[in-house]
């Protein structure tokens, strides 16, 4: 295949890839959006594979694509909704290991040369690597912190900014050994780049421990960004647009929903990247529960709020993380069906941080065949609890807490939350009377409308389910 | 401990402090009640559905006083009309008594009490903050008068409240002008909102517009600004400007609306009038003026406590016993208000006791150990508290984003130059081919910036499976390294890459078609 031809392949995938992000902004074009995006990559490796030469390795050719898509698609074929988070992280951790491997081949590859050019391409060298590196221990942490594998509470290591610190100048200098090196690469700077391949993993993994479990939501957005970057890097490593252009729209991809992420937590990125809520949130929580003094909360039992929903004329249902740990969404679709049933207007809130995973709760709640028009995002559905009966909440807390909008000392103050409280009733279904993953004390718990609903949301849930049953039949 | 509820010596009140159902909650709460032969009768609640709830009739009146440790009423003691005894004397030296008691109207009856050592808890003096709503007798007595005050005035209007297109003729809805949106106002609002009438309401106090619109009535406003919000959830006196404007209001009103409610009231102070006696000939003859302040000397010119006036074809009534006219209602939330006071003070180890550093104990105290405890300590209520009254919490706006302000021109102008300088550079500097490749991934970053932003919320899961899918471009690399590899290791390495990016790519691409296959209207 010409050298023609096979450019202006990869502008057809580029394009198409764009037009696969765009199809994303609306449900009516995504699925097209999503074929755009398989066309565009048929094009590009078809393109490839006629570009080059595979003299006796085809073997290894096909025998790895052929292996990794079976495993690709037995990953997304097996994958069950509620662990979304988990296999996206697994998938950005490929990512960065393949751009990691990637920059050392092309550095192990490397022939003699000089002046600009060598510099720019070793520079290019080393920060795909380095951003590869922390794409993939990153990537694995956060999958095991969602996975439940490693603890989710942030790991503070004594002095961690120094160190970290210190990681960065010795790879910088590193880097700067290997660029005065020039090429073909020696025995002692190829021993440079994994020593600088070695740091980018520490501080990959070093960074998402250090992240608590209420952050993942920006912690897997930030690590799609990287790998976008690796991509990126790649591209500009094996002089090659497709790739530049793919890494250069997922990295502003995973850019933007880091951002989006963050100012639905009203923090901004660095304090999300550089500590845990637990070293902040700690002290302020502790104190603002022992302040409030001994409040007291009522519960409810599972018939009160099954007969609850069965007279109320408006329910907002509110799911959080607590509703996929529990794989509750499919018995609440069956609530929902049947308070639909029985005239009443059901409506879904939808916390940007809900969960582990921008969008996380409209993909369990898609999941169980809820209707996406009756799904809304917060500042759509915000006004409309003071017209509602009941506001049912699932496993949520933080993003229902009163005190960010009402107690300047609250350590989310400021983060914008579902106004539930403005609602005739709210019930709220949790384990026990435990804070949640930012360690703060919910007033919301003790409001004169609230009653808690204890226990197991799936238990708590089939039982409402059922006695909402009997209730609508008697 | 015994808890005793002796009659209501009041010929006219029908309520009464404990029914069989807030009897059951108290004996579970350890307390013996005896409840006084027949104190229940006019509220419907007989002796013998007391006895049920395991409640000890006493036959004596006599006994009752005596034997209570806790004397629960609903009226102040006062002299019984049938023995000319005053019941403050009736009452055992350094026991309780909890009922309404207005101390401050009523300071020979705090003199009384202290000198018997009464330990005396004033139903109408709980602190109005959120904790206490569920024993604020005031609200709760409040609500139903509302309601009541609506009811009494279908009964003096001749016509329907809600409009009708029948054969015989249409039938217009009736106009009420409901004036003062607390507790009993909005009772009133949407009593007579599901009565079909055609509601509007007016308050001095802008905070509970939204209120009044969400009972489903018009919130009437004035072109004038003023915050009528004074202490504790109630109104203030306003200036004399904003009173004049009000009155034109009203007297605009009054010509249209058929039915008129008022319970604007100023603590400590006489009722306003508001509704003057020219306003009262210019409405329609036929009208009503429910007036809910008469206890108070009324809002109206014409109000006469516990009667119904005829004016010029207007009725104004002006009962001042609205909540005992709905006595069973009435008695069955007072109780429930008694309930709740007595739970909390259970609160601890101790048991049943009186807890001196509990606000709300402490608000309703008046006399205690020989001593006069009214009026308590001010309490120190945040704003949102005040108007806990109103049964709904204000929320300050958040503060605003110090991050979200608008970038100051310099920090452009700073940042336009560091971009400029760092173009410059790398124009000096670079090999013109990295310049393409740089120029095409700057331009990327921008059509993705773009492109992004429009992505809709719930589909930013499949976005980042679809960016993970397509972030496996990765493999165009790998295949080129596999195809040009010198060494087995270079091959191996990029086969391997090779492999984990093609999972990418069909894992990826697989699972966000998974997703979108789900979504669904």
């Amino acid at each position: 295949m010409s050298q023609g031809l096979l450019s202006t392949a990869y502008l057809a995938a580029g394009i198409l890839f764009i037009f696969c992000l765009g199809g994303l902004s609306r449900h009516e074009t995504a699925r097209r959006g999503n074929l755009y995006g398989i066309i565009g990559m048929g094009i590009a490796l078809v393109a490839t594979f006629f570009s080059v030469q595979f003299d006796g390795v085809y073997m290894w050719l096909f025998g790895a694509v052929a292996v990794g898509a079976l495993i690709g698609t037995w990953l997304a074929l097996k994958v069950e909704m509620t662990s979304m988070p988990e296999l996206v992280a697994v998938l950005h951790s490929f990512v960065g290991l393949a751009a990691a491997v990637v920059g050392i081949n092309s550095y192990l590859e490397s022939h003699g040369g000089h002046g600009a050019e060598v510099t720019i391409h070793l520079i290019e060298v080393v920060l795909g690597v380095f951003i590869g590196g922390v794409t993939f221990t990153g990537s694995v942490v956060a999958y095991g912190k969602l996975a439940g594998k490693i603890r989710s509470k942030p790991l503070i290591m004594p002095g961690r900014h120094m160190l970290n610190l210190a990681m960065i100048i010795a790879a910088t200098v590193l880097g700067v050994l290997i660029v005065q090196g020039g090429m073909p690469h020696t025995q002692t700077t190829l021993v440079y780049l994994l020593v600088i391949l070695g740091i980018s993993f520490f501080i990959g993994w070093h960074m998402v421990m250090a992240i608590g479990g209420a952050d993942m939501p920006v912690v897997v957005s930030m690590l799609n960004s990287y790998s976008g970057w690796a991509a990126a890097a790649t591209g500009f490593m094996l002089s090659n647009d497709l790739l530049i252009i793919t890494g250069a729209l997922v990295g502003s991809s995973g850019a933007i929903l880091s951002y989006i992420m963050c100012a639905a937590m009203n923090r901004s990125f660095v304090s999300v990247i550089l500590g845990g809520f637990g070293d902040s949130g700690g002290g302020p929580a502790a104190g603002g529960a022992a302040a409030q003094g001994d409040l007291e909360y009522t519960s409810t039992s599972i018939d009160e709020t099954a007969e609850r929903m069965a007279n109320a004329k408006k329910v907002i249902v509110v799911p959080g993380y607590g509703m996929a740990v529990a794989h509750a969404q499919h018995p609440v679709k069956q609530i929902t069906d049947m308070l639909i049933e029985n005239k009443c207007d059901v409506q879904f809130a939808i916390h940007p941080v809900a969960g582990r995973l921008p969008g996380h709760m409209n993909v369990l709640l898609a999941e169980a065949r809820v209707p996406y028009d009756i799904v809304h995002e917060m500042d759509d559905i915000n006004n409309q609890f003071e017209e509602t009966d009941v506001v049912l909440i699932i496993g949520a807390n933080d993003i229902v807490n009163p005190g960010a909008l009402e107690d300047p000392s609250s350590p989310i103050y400021g983060m914008p939350v579902l106004e539930v409280w403005k609602a005739k009733k709210v019930i709220v279904m949790k384990r026990s009377m435990g804070v949640g993953y930012s360690g703060v004390d919910n007033p919301l718990f003790y409001k004169e409308n609230t009653d808690m609903l204890f226990g197991d949301a799936k238990a708590s849930v089939d039982g409402i389910l059922t006695a909402l049953g009997n209730f609508l039949k008697s | 401990m015994i808890i005793g509820i002796p009659h209501e010596s009041e010929l006219r009140e029908n309520r009464v402090a404990v029914t069989p159902e807030t009897a059951r909650k108290l004996i579970k709460l350890g307390f013996d009640v005896h409840v006084e032969k027949g104190a229940g009768h006019k509220a419907d609640f007989e002796d013998e559905a007391y006895r049920d709830a395991g409640v000890t009739i006493v036959d004596d009146p006599k006994t009752i006083w005596n034997e209570a440790d806790i004397v629960m009423k609903v009226l102040p003691p006062a002299v019984d009309p049938q023995t000319g005894v005053h019941e403050a004397e009736l009452i055992r030296i350094g026991g309780t008594l909890v009922s309404f008691l207005w101390p401050a109207q009523h300071p020979d009856l705090l003199e009384k009490l202290k000198d018997r050592k009464i330990t005396a808890l004033a139903m109408d003096c709980i602190p109005r903050i959120s904790r206490a709503q569920k024993m604020d007798a005031l609200s709760s007595m409040a609500n139903i008068a509302g309601y009541r005050a609506v009811v009494e005035a279908a009964n003096h209007f001749g016509r329907f409240f809600t409009g009708q297109m029948t054969a015989a003729g249409t039938v217009k809805p009736a106009k009420v002008l409901v004036i003062g949106a607390g507790v009993a106002g909005l009772a009133a609002i949407g009593a007579a909102k599901n009565l079909g009438a055609i509601v509007r309401a007016f308050d001095t106090r802008p905070a509970v517009k939204d209120q009044v619109i969400s009972m489903g009535a018009d919130f009437l406003e004035l072109d004038f600004e003023e915050d009528g919000t004074g202490e504790g959830g109630y109104a203030k006196v306003m200036s004399k400007e904003f009173i004049d404007a009000e009155m034109a209001l009203f007297r605009e009103q009054c010509k249209e609306v058929d039915i008129i409610i008022t319970t604007a009231l100023i603590p400590g102070k006489k009722a306003p009038i508001l509704i003057t006696e020219d306003m009262v000939h210019s409405m329609k003859p036929g009208s009503v003026i429910v007036d809910l302040a008469a206890a108070n000397g009324g809002n109206c010119a014409f109000t006469q406590a516990d009667r119904v006036i005829h004016e010029a074809g207007v009725k104004i009534v002006g009962y001042t016993d609205l909540a005992g006219r709905l006595a069973a209602q009435a008695s069955q939330l007072y109780g429930n208000n008694l309930v709740h006071l007595l739970s909390d003070m259970c609160k601890g180890e101790n048991g049943y006791h009186v807890d001196l550093e509990d606000t709300v104990v402490r608000g309703a105290l008046v006399t205690h150990n020989g001593e006069i405890t009214w009026p308590p300590p001010k309490l120190e209520l945040p704003a949102q508290d005040a108007s806990a009254a109103n049964t709904e919490v204000v929320i300050p706006p958040p503060a605003p984003d110090e991050e979200a302000k608008p970038k100051g021109p310099m920090t452009t102008i700073i940042m336009m130059l560091v971009a400029a300088g760092l173009l410059w550079l790398i124009g000096q500097k670079a090999p013109s081919d990295f310049l393409n490749h740089f120029t095409v991934f700057v331009l990327s970053v921008f059509i993705g910036y773009q492109v992004i932003w429009n992505v809709t919320a719930a589909l930013h899961t499949p976005l980042m499976s679809v960016t993970n899918a397509i972030s496996g471009i990765i493999l165009v690399g790998a295949m080129l390294q596999v195809s040009h590899g010198e060494s087995t290791l270079v091959v191996g390495l990029a086969a391997f890459a090779l492999l984990i990016a093609m999972i990418n790519v069909a894992g990826g691409f697989l699972v966000t078609q998974r997703m979108l296959s789900m979504f669904r209207k």
